[in-house]
């Protein structure tokens, strides 16, 4: 079935613009899900709603030509969802949390927990039954890795606790001498309920819980949260609000990709980025606290608008940094660019060909540096978006010196759009007073982070509390693509691969 | 090369002078002298991770940058527990990260300090008690020193981690 008779079926989805809603039948869900990757397109995200007493309903997000198509599929009772990771290889974590959480089953063939470790039973399933006795003493966990047979195969076994800075998770490698053969991560140690906490939030609070899904996400969270939420409430947040959003995310985006350039120079031998990206990103947060208020917005958007209004000597000063920080990233990019050392660390490490990038879905920067071209900021633009007309940056290499490479380019088209965002604000006020939001119906917000597309599906009770919201990190399609990246490379280079990427745990074990 | 050099030598030196110690932010009042006649002023840290949502981990990251080189204070991060004087913990302590964290507090030779970092370390913060968080990290091992934020500036961070090490005649 070609994917233009779903879409004649489709209608509106509240949220984000560009969105259709569509409602499938059982049977129709893994048809829907052919013609999805038939026109080319790729899974966004999966959830699944489910209520004591109620119907449970499982949700697909996708985008294909050019549109974002958000599927329902009301299940029959005790009848398992047909599975789609198949179809969709990005789906198979996303179903197993979705098991986890709801208890939804689907056919899948993997029935390993996802987001659930030993700390609470199996058959307790947080996001719908009463919390039951739990465990005292802490636990440990069995969990059960594929195993590489062979000779001369051995494993090594890294985490959850890391050696440095970095956030908890496992990595289960399977080497003959310095080579991977296989890696298989572990993912849910920072697992926090954080589903299971928004219901307890009245929707309008629901912005200060979305901002700490992901602390280096906190711009696009809880803008796509807001984005939502405002589609409920009947609300559309003032053009100084919009443009004010915009300036916070292209302020986030610069901060990580300074922070991500610094340490995949230290990764690959070069101290003196590190201490060059270190020193302009730390200047680049003094000027962020001084226009905003904060060094890392956690709390700069909320539902209406901004927190505070920016005012025009700030605007004059984040503009005129933005203009002499691209000036010297420039500088530094020649030095990398030049350096023997780092090109040859960065050429050909952990590559993801165009191709497998297609197959597995991968998205964000990750997938714009393998040749997938998606970016929410011009293919489902919010505004101001639509008239900002911010460049497109995509490289094919698909290894971390096209990971480094879309960093660079994005870098500079973000300092441009600071720039411009800050030297034409529109008049008016930066929020309006968001009404009452209407139960019981689905919105999605869909924002483009630094790392990738940020989604955020909610629904608010008739008491006016979150009855349901599932927050979207796209480390989700990303991480299974780092198992592969890693394939054929030395245990040495997982390090710098691993940052190439620099995937979220919180955002992903919510 | 002649880049590198010439921006090396353009940069010149950015180190700013560190904070003193808050004595305020310390949970015992009377800071053992033992450990600390031990420890001296030379301290390394390791830092776990117990279930942030990554802010803190930024700010910790920009310890080390030029401008506040806290390498520079002799204080350092470390990647054994074993080598550590002194364990810096983020977030609230998810419960699938309990075992993990008593086991590296475990793995720190004695006497050790216990520094709580940002406010889901001190309090739990937004994600507070629940069936999959444990809450602040003294609900699950002795905490020396809290320092609150959300996330705390590199500022806050340094007092809070020379308000474990420095006497309090050193402070004063």
């Amino acid at each position: 079935m070609p994917l233009h008779s779903w879409i004649a079926r489709a209608t509106p989805q509240a949220g984000a613009d560009g969105l259709l809603a569509l409602r499938v039948g059982r049977d129709e869900w893994r048809v829907l899900a052919e013609s999805v990757t038939g026109a080319r397109g790729w899974l966004a995200a999966l959830w699944a709603d489910r209520q004591p007493g109620c119907q449970a309903r499982v949700y697909a997000a996708y985008h294909a030509e050019g549109q974002g198509l958000v599927a329902t599929l009301a299940m029959e009772a005790e009848l398992a969802c047909p599975g789609i990771e198949d179809i969709f290889p990005s789906a198979a974590r996303m179903q197993r949390a979705m098991t986890d959480l709801t208890g939804v089953a689907t056919t899948a063939s993997d029935s390993r927990p996802w987001l659930r470790h030993s700390t609470w039973p199996e058959n307790y399933h947080p996001l719908v039954d009463t919390l039951p006795e739990l465990p005292g003493a802490a636990v440990v966990d069995r969990y059960e890795f594929v195993r590489v047979e062979g000779d001369g195969v051995h494993e090594i076994a890294v985490g959850p606790v890391h050696a440095g800075i970095i956030e908890p998770g496992h990595f289960r490698f399977s080497v003959v001498g310095e080579k991977v053969l296989r890696l298989e991560e572990r993912l849910g140690y920072t697992h926090k309920g954080i589903e299971r906490l928004f219901t307890d939030l009245r929707a309008e609070n629901g912005n200060r819980l979305a901002a700490r899904i992901c602390g280096d996400s906190a711009v696009a969270f809880s803008w796509a949260y807001c984005q939502a939420f405002e589609a409920l409430a009947g609300c559309v947040p003032p053009a100084r609000a919009a443009y004010l959003r915009a300036l916070y995310l292209e302020i986030e985006r610069i901060q990580n990709h300074l922070g991500d350039l610094g340490a995949l120079g230290n990764d690959a031998g070069f101290a003196f980025g590190l201490a060059q990206f270190s020193i302009l990103k730390e200047r680049w947060l003094r000027v962020t606290e001084a226009a905003c208020g904060q060094r890392y917005l956690m709390d700069a958007i909320e539902p209406g608008g901004t927190r505070v209004d920016l005012l025009p000597d700030a605007a004059k000063s984040v503009a005129s940094h933005a203009s002499s920080l691209a000036i010297d990233v420039r500088d530094l990019r020649e030095i990398y660019d030049e350096h023997a050392g780092v090109r040859d660390r960065f050429f050909g490490a952990g590559e993801v060909k165009p191709s497998l990038a297609r197959r597995l879905g991968l998205t964000g920067i990750a997938g714009r540096a393998s040749g997938q071209e998606f970016d929410s900021r011009i293919d489902l633009p919010t505004p101001p978006y639509d008239v900002l007309h911010p460049a497109r940056v995509v490289h094919h290499g698909g290894d971390v010196a096209a990971r480094v490479a879309v960093r660079f380019d994005e870098l500079q088209e973000s300092c441009r759009l600071v720039a411009q965002i800050a030297r034409t604000l529109p008049e008016g006020s930066h929020r309006c007073e968001p009404g009452p939001a209407s139960p019981d119906t689905l919105a999605v917000g869909w924002i483009e982070g630094w790392r990738g597309p940020v989604i955020v599906a909610l629904e608010v009770a008739p008491d006016g509390r979150v009855r349901r919201c599932h927050p979207h990190d796209p480390s989700w399609q990303n991480w299974p693509a780092l198992e592969h990246a890693v394939i054929g490379n030395i245990v040495p280079d997982f390090p710098l691969i691993n940052k190439s990427f620099n995937l979220s745990y919180s955002g992903h074990d919510l | 090369m002649m880049k590198t050099l010439r921006r090396i030598a353009s940069t010149g030196i950015v180190s700013e002078d560190s904070p003193d110690a808050d004595a305020a932010l310390r949970l015992r009042r009377e800071l053992h002298e033992h450990i600390l006649s031990i420890i001296g002023r030379a301290l390394c840290i390791r830092h776990v991770d117990a279930g942030s949502c990554n802010g803190c981990e930024l700010e910790l990251h920009a310890l080390n940058n030029p401008l506040y080189n806290i390498e520079g204070l002799g204080i350092r991060f470390v990647a054994s527990p074993r080598h550590a004087d002194l364990l810096l913990v983020t977030g609230p302590v998810a419960r699938h990260m309990e075992t993990a964290l008593l086991r590296t507090f475990q793995a720190i030779p004695d006497p050790k300090l216990v520094v709580a970092i940002g406010d889901c370390g001190c309090t739990g913060g937004v994600f507070g008690e629940s069936y999959a968080s444990c809450g602040r990290v003294s609900n699950v091992i002795p905490v020396d020193v809290e320092v609150p934020g959300c996330p705390p500036s590199p500022t806050r961070l340094i007092q809070g981690i020379l308000a474990a090490v420095v006497t309090r005649h050193d402070a004063a």
